[in-house]
């Protein structure tokens, strides 16, 4: 092994590492560090920092860029949990500045307006961890061939609509169960089917499993969201407009959202528990008004991002 | 032989894994009723504060009366878990051990590193992840590693905390050694 791969899989380790130390939790997207601390409070595993959520970002347009880095900072001088934070699909120059900042993990994220039209991030460049999203088995393999340390599947951010986020597990989870089942020739078809990496595919048909944990976003809104996700096979989940939100316009009220991060927080711990989803569940007063994704055409949805 | 790991989040699984591989029983423990009929316990890492807010007074409770009789060994957040003393923030702790332990003490993320260190004096890989340093050692507590000059994983009795994450190696030395501490037979190195 050389010099460089040896450091390859060190930094890989150390990067899938801080992932491993997230499962069974709830990341909070935050924009600001009273928001910060209510997460905190309520029992998150990490904050997501944002100028604005997806929600906001959706219904106010333009360019969504990555957060102003005095804002990241204010946010993780207030809490001790992992910080995370994001920059635009491709924006290397962002993503540089995120880590010089020492946030504890990037999202190269599809809610921002996309910077390359072809290139992710090579995230082997940094030794901050990378997260990314995907639609199917072949994105998140090319996502971890370029470096990802953790995937979360897509679900449509800022919607408040948890059915795409179902859509993309139940994919993932099913291209993978196939791969376990075919010939060792077949995997090369299946590699070109994927336009994935032939190597990864194989670890996959080995496993049943990506490399690296999974993670659901996109449209989880209720503690009930949350479990349905995770009885799908997520490892955690993001909760981004659904925990501060009223509606896509309006923050919800701070008592109001901290019931709700915590019923989150206990739900993604008793996902599978019914009698503790009910109790969580009782106690609150309807989620965000939210968007069907069925009312969004193409051109509007954020999850198409990323190639 | 029975062990629960604490599975209310963090590498659990990565626990779960290695002591199966070792031969053991693993029981996930999400509610204090499943603490009732073990032999022994593994608080994972994670997020300590998490893990709090998750057990509640309740949960703490019954766990604090669990650590404090029975074989107990935290990694990472299961060591601040553990400890008597917690700094950055200061927090509760379930005070099986007399130690103090600062959170978050090499730095953030990118501080995280991989290092070799020494345990009852052979070399061993650690995996340390926003990792706490153990900053005072009680007088009954010994020290079973040592990373440069820190202490990294100590004992009382059959009470382990270590700062490092040995789940995330291959190596399954120090897993068997909390296993052969519960058996009562003597560690084989």
């Amino acid at each position: 092994m050389s010099q460089d791969n040896g450091h390859n899989t060190t930094s890989l380790r150390l990067k899938t590492g801080l992932a491993e130390m997230l499962k069974g939790g709830v990341i909070m997207d935050v924009t600001d560090a009273k928001q910060a601390e209510i997460a905190e409070r309520a029992g998150a595993v990490a904050v997501m920092a944002l100028e604005r959520v997806p929600a906001q970002i959706r219904a106010e347009g333009g360019v969504a860029r990555m957060a102003s880095p005095k804002k990241i900072r204010e946010i993780m001088s207030t809490v001790d949990i992992p910080v995370m934070a994001k920059c635009r699909i491709g924006h290397f120059a962002e993503a540089q500045i995120l880590q010089e900042l020492g946030v504890d993990y990037i999202d190269e994220s599809e809610v921002l307006t996309p910077a390359d039209e072809a290139h992710h991030v090579d995230k082997h460049a940094f030794t901050v961890p990378f997260v990314c999203g995907a639609r199917n088995l072949g994105e998140a393999l090319r996502r971890i061939a370029e470096g990802a340390a953790m995937i979360r599947t897509k679900g449509e951010a800022g919607t408040g609509d948890v059915v795409h986020a179902v859509k993309h597990i139940r994919q993932i989870v099913q291209e993978m169960k196939i791969l376990t089942v075919l010939g060792e020739e077949e995997l090369y078809a299946k590699a070109k089917e994927h336009q994935a990496p032939y190597e990864l595919v194989r670890m996959v048909a080995r496993d049943g499993k990506l490399p690296v944990p999974n993670f659901s976003a996109g449209g989880i809104a209720t503690p009930a969201d949350a479990s349905l996700v995770m009885q799908l096979g997520a490892e955690a989940v993001f909760v981004g407009s659904g925990i501060f939100m009223k509606n896509s316009t309006e923050f919800a009220d701070p008592l109001e959202a901290e019931k709700r991060a915590k019923a989150i927080v206990k739900a993604a711990t008793h996902f599978n528990d019914p009698k503790v989803l009910l109790e969580v569940s009782e106690d609150l007063i309807g989620a965000m008004k939210g968007l069907a994704v069925s009312a969004l055409d193409e051109a509007h949805m954020l999850q198409t991002r990323g190639w | 032989m029975k062990i629960g790991v604490l599975a209310l989040q963090g590498d659990f699984d990565a626990h779960r894994k290695r002591l199966q591989e070792l031969g053991a029983e693993v029981v996930l423990v999400k509610k204090p009723e499943q603490l009732d009929d073990l032999d022994g316990l593994v608080i994972p890492g994670g997020e300590s504060g998490t893990f709090l807010k998750l057990l509640g007074e309740e949960g703490f409770a019954k766990l604090r009366d669990f650590v404090r009789s029975k074989p107990t060994f935290g990694t990472c957040a299961g060591a601040i878990l553990l400890a008597s003393e917690v700094e950055n923030p200061k927090q509760a702790g379930l005070g099986a051990l007399d130690i103090t332990v600062r959170r978050n003490a090499y730095g953030r993320q990118i501080d995280s590193s991989i290092r070799e260190g020494r345990f009852l004096n052979h070399p061993i890989e650690m995996v340390f992840i926003r990792a706490p340093k153990i900053e005072r050692v009680g007088r009954e507590v010994e020290v079973i590693a040592t990373e440069g000059k820190d202490p990294v994983f100590v004992r009382k009795g059959k009470t382990l905390a270590a700062t490092f994450h040995p789940e995330l190696s291959h190596d399954r030395r120090i897993h068997q050694y909390f296993l052969d501490l519960i058996e009562n037979t003597q560690p084989s190195y």
